[in-house]
């Protein structure tokens, strides 16, 4: 499934993908390269309103297969929200939301779960009581198919599907770069262990869209370069489409093939990083009007 | 003795730690002063003084108020940073003061008739208690033991870990052969070797002096052996990993078994009354694994757990009984035996608790709690009520329910009732355990712990609830259906509110989400007040102390689950 977008393809794709798109710099031809690829996540007019607050003002975002979308934009400006009204932990105001094309609205969040996103928080919330293994398991729930009475009866299904599972797990636990440690309890990981093992739990429910709510909040530079390194690798690794919340404009820079900025509930701009970096719209919204009036004093 | 020392005035610093230190003994002493004067004017201290642990030496009354003088001398040693010899001067000051409050208690009464209002505050138990030395003599040998008391807590604390756990076992052998002593003797009548043991030990008022010698000095050996093989052991096995991370299955399962063990084994020699009180134990430990599932796993709170309980019984009775209310006197269903109501019974209960769910699938916390008391509630009332008379028979409830029968032989001893539930509980227990590990088990835990992320892994939270709270009113339907038949008649009053609230209570003792905790539990809470009949006044008084101490103390309870003891007793990282 992954349509890796040229950039990263070149450089993490395993060999043998072939490059469906050639070489596109401009935002102009960045837009018409995702043409290619279908579309996964398409919100249209979302809004959502708290009372008087209106944290998301008709955005519409559609994020294409394959690719790392960032969300940015100054504290407030309602990335968060965006985040739980896919989740639908928040009936959204107006607006729709599709997952290849189908609607999500008014589904409960495991069903959201179950077509194929998953998230994590910006405030980590690991089952901390519970050990690494056990968290990926909990993970695992919704391709675990034994019935509660088989678990009763230890029927043979039953075991082999445990076994398959914490297999699994392991292989998981690996990758997130925890293996050997799955007895360790979540709250004794380091923090970031602690990320690492969250994004594991959320590969666990085999998404098809990652969800990432600031991973690198409170890392240190070195720190944010590996998860940079291992957000990339688990898009290759999984195949999988990412949308990250970032305030770390290098990470975004770095590692985005698209970025959406939105402010005040409103996005104000949409492009390849390199585009979205220039435009006067997000240096405002991040330097405020002094800031735009002394670069273009007319 | 639990009142914590928070704000002390600061001067110099030599001459105000000293201070401090006295200030410390000082309120350790009154608190411990005022505990035992309370439970003198309440007359804890009159049944605890009737009840001998050493036949004309020792009774529980003074064992009471040692320990208490005791505990007060520990919490000041342990508490106080003075120079050791100031330690002491502490330690003995915060006893006597203890004691002195009795004396003012003994003054008091000298002078003025407090009967009027604590009709407790006899001369008769002051006398039993100073052993007849009169006012002085009894003053003087009251903050004299004060004094011992409180050196004996701080000796005790102060000991290493070896001398102190074999002496804590021997003590606590005394106390156990002492007040136990009408069942142990009942266990100890038959056979030779085991009826000279009997006479040895005890005359048949109680404990003899000997009998307490030997006793302390069995355990305290005992204790110590078992020290040195597992010190052996050790140093064979090289240190014992500290981190809790695997739980110990083997050693787990090896004391669930005994445990299992003691259970068979106890009624067998300690006669029918105990078997009664097993039989009610067993109940319980039934209806605690039920609830353990709604709270201890999937967090629910639930404080109208009784009314499933309620429903067992009643379907189990309806179905049954050989009475006017039954359905098959007024039906033309037929009369159902025990052994066919009981899997209906089963079913009723578990549909009132998917019932019972459903509403409050959506409530959390506290709210929780508050909407299945009203729910609890519900059902009692409607049991009870008019409109429902003609049906469940009102107050007067529904009479001749048939005891079960196997192959034709009804079980009428209590006794083998009592192992009739035992089979139940343990077939429970599989069930219970099974799923705690299941897929099921891990999915309760996550909705205890964050019910928003579990919903976002993909776990269907209608699904697991309504399943924790089917599943948790099936255990106390079976064990409705068979207290109807225990009792071979069911009444509403004997599902209010308090049974919910107790078997709560047992599985925050035991430790919520432990199985062997649910046991332990229900032999500490419904158990322990049975055979203990003449403190059941106290009864609830007894709870609130446990409750608090065990909250205080141990707070993932008397014999928590692995996960639990890790969750409360490793501290919170990153």
């Amino acid at each position: 499934m992954a349509v890796a977008s040229e950039k990263t393809r070149s450089a993490y794709a395993p060999a043998g993908l072939k490059p469906m798109i050639t070489q596109t710099i401009a935002t102009e031809h960045f837009n018409k390269r995702q043409g290619a690829a279908p579309v996964l996540l398409r919100t249209v007019d979302l809004s959502m309103r708290f009372g008087g607050l209106t944290a998301l003002d008709r955005v519409s975002i559609d994020v294409h297969q394959g690719v790392i979308h960032s969300v940015i934009g100054p504290n407030g400006a309602g990335k968060t929200t965006l985040f739980n009204c896919v989740m639908q932990g928040h009936r959204i105001s107006s607006g729709d939301i599709q997952l290849a094309g189908e609607r999500l609205i008014g589904l409960t969040p495991d069903k959201v779960a179950a077509a194929g996103i998953a998230r994590t928080y910006q405030n980590i919330r690991l089952f901390t009581g519970i050990t690494a293994i056990e968290n990926l398991l909990v993970g695992m729930h919704r391709h675990l198919k034994s019935r509660w009475w088989e678990a009763v009866l230890a029927s043979s299904r039953c075991r082999h599907d445990e076994e398959k599972a914490h297999a699994e797990a392991r292989e998981i636990l690996k990758f997130v770069g925890l293996a050997g440690r799955g007895d360790t309890l979540a709250r004794h990981l380091s923090y970031g262990d602690q990320r690492r093992l969250e994004i594991g739990r959320a590969l666990c429910t085999r998404p098809k869209l990652l969800m990432l709510d600031e991973p690198t909040a409170g890392m240190n530079p070195r720190e944010i370069t590996e998860m940079m390194i291992f957000i990339r690798r688990v898009r290759e690794a999984f195949g999988l489409t990412i949308v990250l919340i970032e305030h770390q404009m290098r990470l975004v820079m770095e590692v985005s093939d698209k970025v959406t900025v939105l402010d005040h509930g409103v996005k104000i701009a949409e492009g390849d990083p390199a585009y979205v970096k220039s435009n006067s719209a997000v240096i405002e919204a991040y330097l405020g009007h002094a800031a735009q009036r002394q670069e273009h004093p007319a | 003795m639990t009142t914590a020392v928070t704000t002390l005035p600061v001067l110099h610093p030599a001459r105000s730690l000293a201070r401090m230190d006295m200030t410390l003994a000082l309120r350790a002493g009154s608190v411990a002063g005022i505990v035992a004067v309370y439970a003198a004017a309440v007359g804890i201290l009159k049944v605890f003084g009737q009840r001998e642990v050493i036949v004309d030496h020792l009774t529980l009354g003074h064992v009471f108020l040692f320990s208490l003088a005791g505990a007060c001398g520990a919490y000041v040693w342990t508490r106080s940073k003075a120079s050791i010899r100031l330690r002491v001067i502490n330690v003995v000051i915060a006893g006597i003061a203890s004691g002195f409050f009795l004396v003012a208690l003994i003054a008091l009464m000298a002078n003025v008739n407090l009967r009027w209002m604590f009709t407790a505050l006899s001369s008769d138990l002051l006398r039993s208690l100073i052993y007849d030395r009169g006012a002085v003599g009894g003053s003087v040998l009251f903050l004299g033991a004060g004094a011992l008391g409180a050196i004996c807590g701080a000796l005790l604390i102060g000991l290493p870990q070896t001398p102190r756990r074999c002496l804590v076992w021997g003590l606590s052998a005394v106390l156990i052969a002492g007040v136990f002593q009408e069942l142990i003797q009942i266990a100890l009548r038959f056979g030779w070797p085991i009826t000279s043991l009997r006479t040895f030990l005890y005359v048949w008022r109680g404990l003899t002096l000997q009998g307490a010698m030997i006793a302390f000095a069995t355990a305290f050996c005992v204790c110590w052996a078992l020290d040195l093989g597992r010190r052996h052991l050790r140093r064979r096995r090289g240190p014992a990993d500290i981190d809790v991370a695997i739980p110990r299955l083997r050693s787990q399962l090896a004391s669930a078994v005994l445990l299992l063990c003691i259970l068979v084994v106890f009624p067998l020699v300690a006669g029918s009354y105990i078997g009664q009180v097993m039989m009610l134990v067993s109940l319980f430990v039934l209806m605690g694994m039920g609830l353990n599932i709604e709270v201890g796993l999937a967090g629910l709170l639930d404080l109208g757990f009784v009314a499933f309980f309620a429903v067992g019984a009643y379907t189990m009775a309806l179905l049954t009984a050989d009475s006017e209310f039954a359905l098959a006197h007024y039906t033309s269903l037929p009369s159902l035996t025990f052994w066919m109501a009981l899997p209906l019974a089963v079913l009723a209960a578990t549909g009132i608790g998917i019932l019972f769910g459903l509403p409050v699938l959506g409530v959390r916390g506290d709210y929780l709690a508050v909407a299945t008391l009203g729910l609890g509630e519900i059902v009692r009332v409607l049991v009870i009520s008019d409109a429902a008379k003609p049906v469940l028979g009102g107050a007067q409830g529904i009479l001749q329910v048939p005891k079960p029968t196997i192959g034709g032989i009804e079980l009428v001893d209590p006794m083998h009732l009592f192992y009739l539930t035992l089979v139940f509980v343990l077939v429970a227990a599989l069930i219970a355990w099974r799923l705690e590990g299941s897929r099921l088990g891990r999915a309760w835990t996550a909705i205890r712990d964050d019910e928003d992320v579990a919903q976002a892994l993909g776990i269907n939270l209608v699904q697991c609830k309504l399943l924790a709270y089917g599943l948790g009113a099936a255990f106390a339907g079976l064990a409705g259906a068979i207290f109807a038949a225990m009792l071979t008649s069911v009444y509403p009053h004997s599902f209010s509110l308090l049974v919910s609230i107790n078997v709560l209570a047992l599985l925050i003792v035991g430790g919520l989400g432990s199985l062997p905790g649910v046991i332990v539990g229900a032999l500490l809470l419904i158990g322990l007040p049975e055979v203990l009949r003449e403190f059941n006044e106290y009864r609830f008084l007894f709870y609130g102390v446990l409750l608090i101490v065990v909250m205080q103390w141990r707070p993932e309870g008397l014999w928590p689950s692995p996960q639990r003891k890790r969750e409360v007793r490793t501290p919170r990282l990153g």
